[in-house]
């Protein structure tokens, strides 16, 4: 074992990379609980995320029509998702398992002629000299568009349910959607653009794994990530600022346990592989004591009657 | 104008009949994916639904059937009173995991020791295994509030590792010329669930499934714990007034659901599939979730979907071999019946109205 190989600038930088596609899922999924939506399908639209950019991303050369694929990919998923509990009415919970299950019988289809491909490579943003100065270059300046997209997008969030009108009407849908209905805010249509909006992002985290991460389509590769940007939210109480430390967080713990199994540490890659699972579970016991924070329609049918 | 108008009681002739509706819409849709595939959609459903049944080879598949759908039903059983209470157990998958993990190192650790007791013994295990699983999230749930979803779903993913781990390392066969996978079960006679009745099917985890199915029966119709159960999900407040402890009812469901998950395990281990490996679960435990919706939660209906989900795999893997349809066709053909289920259901509890809304 030897410890030193960990370079802790490196695992900073990769740390972000890995964050990313937790960090995308999350955010979206929060604008949808926020608007009093649960959709736990969010790890199937990241898997179908992950498979239309990766096809698209291979068919046109194109890594960023690839993503855009994603983004469309994940929105139509959760427009059945939208169908289902918007005007069908039905279960959110039940709902949201059937999305996941659909989702990975439906990628795995589409993928069947993509395994073993190597999708275009996206390149990352030239800095110039900025990305030449030592600790802060390769941490700050050496990634992606779509990391940065991940950030700007956290902030505009924040910026959107904090200061403006939009924000404060799908925050009141999702508080009391009796009250916002009386106030004559269309429920059921702010509801499926929010769920919109989750999927396109789910669906570009999704796509971050296949196209940038590993990159390469197998099978069920999302492997919880889905989940764990679900317990994100939890953890978070539901502020976007949280969500990016918390993705941090878990980005972290992949990228040191990948490293240490680089490193050669005894303990076993099983037991090393399991450890983001379970500082989830850890996490959500901590942190579960306070859920004030919670909108407070999360996860009711709305139904008006006439 | 077309609106919609909640019925006061649900509506019992649609709680019947939208399962039927919803298989037949997904034969429909089903069958227009397999027509996007390039393949005859007739000729598919044919293969799927009734080559099993009546086909010149039914003679084999007809025992699948029951050595297929034991397990579905088996886990479904358990998950279906959680649901019905409102206790969402997902990681049906990893409490199967680890009732295989226990039950196959009961009986691995007294090989090669021949007694009748030793079965019995894995049987036990296997229980223990899959309630020990189920009762980290409900424990965590009663004691801290965290959300049973999650860390359930969290430890499939953990159940999985640990199996990779153990097929490679602790239960790994020495004898096995370094390949990863256990000692063959089929092969250690105290410890192989064997078929009772040769060439039926019929092994001890379907006997297990249907002694389920009686008690989930009795349970939610004649025994105050099942009166507790469904007036938990129907009206949570009104089952506080009734004195139902609402701590213990989650420790029940959970704890249920995950013995019933983890003997579905054992079974499997010591029978069908006679090894632990890395690809030991084939997502039983996720397909038992559709299996109890399309159940209506009830005990006599999950047995019929349970059925008719082994009739998919077993059909599916025909149109694999014969048609080179790819199985992830099916996995997508089992999710479309859960999203038709879902969005039928619609109907049950309201009632369409034409025309205008009047004012009140």
């Amino acid at each position: 074992m030897d410890l030193s190989v960990i370079n802790p600038i490196l695992l900073i930088a990769a740390l972000m990379s890995a964050a990313t596609p937790i960090l995308l899922a999350a955010t979206g999924e929060l604008v949808v609980e926020r608007a009093g939506v649960l959709n736990l399908g969010v790890e199937g639209m990241m898997i179908l995320g992950a498979i239309c950019g990766f096809a698209i991303a291979v068919e046109t050369g194109s890594p960023l029509t690839g993503f855009l694929a994603a983004a469309v990919g994940g929105a139509m998923l959760s427009l059945l998702f939208a169908l289902l509990t918007q005007v069908a009415l039905a279960n959110q919970v039940a709902s949201g398992l059937a999305l996941t299950l659909f989702g990975l019988g439906l990628s795995a289809l589409l993928g069947q002629g993509y395994v073993g491909i190597k999708p275009p490579r996206m390149p990352d943003i030239n800095f110039g000299f900025l990305s030449d100065i030592p600790v802060v270059g390769p941490i700050l300046f050496s990634h992606d568009p779509v990391l940065y997209f991940g950030l700007l997008l956290v902030a505009a969030v924040w910026v959107t349910l904090k200061f403006t009108r939009v924000g404060l009407i799908l925050r009141a849908v999702g508080e009391n959607h009796d009250a916002a209905h009386a106030l004559g805010y269309k429920v059921v249509r702010i509801r499926t653009l929010a769920i919109m909006f989750g999927g396109a992002c789910a669906g570009m985290g999704g796509a971050y794994i296949s196209l940038i991460r590993v990159p390469q389509w197998t099978e069920g590769m999302t492997a919880g990530v889905g989940w764990i940007a679900l317990a994100l939210v939890v953890f978070a109480s539901w502020k976007p600022w949280r969500v990016l430390l918390g993705a941090y967080l878990f980005g972290g713990i992949t990228q040191l346990q990948l490293n240490l199994q680089g490193a050669g540490v005894a303990i076993p890659v099983e037991y090393l592989a399991m450890s983001p699972y379970i500082i989830t579970i850890v996490v959500l016991v901590i942190l579960s004591a306070d859920k004030s924070a919670a909108p407070g329609s999360l996860g009711r049918t709305f139904h008006a009657s006439h | 104008m077309i609106w919609l108008e909640k019925r006061p009681q649900p509506s019992r002739f649609f709680a019947y009949v939208t399962p039927l509706l919803a298989v037949f819409a997904t034969f429909l849709f089903g069958g227009l994916l397999f027509a996007a595939l390039g393949k005859d959609p007739v000729q598919s459903i044919v293969t799927i639904f009734w080559e099993p049944l009546f086909g010149e080879f039914a003679f084999y598949y007809r025992p699948q059937l029951l050595i297929k759908g034991a397990p579905l039903v088996l886990i479904a059983i358990g998950l279906s009173l959680g649901f019905k209470a409102g206790v969402w157990n997902i990681g049906a998958e990893g409490q199967y995991i680890m009732g295989a993990l226990f039950g196959a190192g009961m009986g691995l650790a007294f090989y090669p020791a021949e007694s009748v007791l030793i079965f019995p013994a894995m049987v036990l295990a296997g229980a223990f295994g899959g309630w020990i699983w189920a009762m980290i999230p409900a424990l965590l749930k009663v004691r801290f509030g965290t959300n049973e979803i999650l860390v359930s779903l969290m430890l499939v993913y953990v159940a999985e590792q640990l199996l990779a781990s153990m097929s490679l390392g602790l239960l790994k066969n020495p004898e096995g010329f370094g390949f990863p996978g256990s000692r063959n079960l089929q092969q250690y006679d105290s410890a192989h669930n064997a078929e009772i009745i040769a060439g039926s099917g019929m092994h001890w985890g379907v006997v297990a499934a249907l002694i389920a199915v009686i008690f989930a029966y009795v349970l939610l119709t004649r025994h105050r714990l099942g009166f507790a159960v469904r007036v938990t999900g129907e009206a949570p407040r009104a089952a506080r007034f009734a004195g139902v402890n609402p701590g213990r009812l989650v420790l029940f469901c959970l704890g249920t659901s995950g013995m019933l998950a983890g003997l579905a395990g054992l079974f499997e281990v010591a029978g069908p599939a006679g090894q632990v490996s890395i690809d030991f679960n084939v997502g039983y435990g996720f397909t038992a979730i559709i299996v109890a919706f399309l159940g209506r939660l009830h005990p006599v209906g999950i047995v019929l979907a349970g059925l008719l989900m082994a009739l998919t795999y077993i059909g599916g893997d025909i149109a694999q071999s014969q048609l080179g349809l790819p199985a992830a066709a099916i996995q997508v053909f089992q999710g479309m019946l859960l999203f038709f289920l879902l969005a039928l259901d619609l109907f049950t509890n309201y009632r369409l109205r034409f025309g205008r809304a009047e004012t009140v």
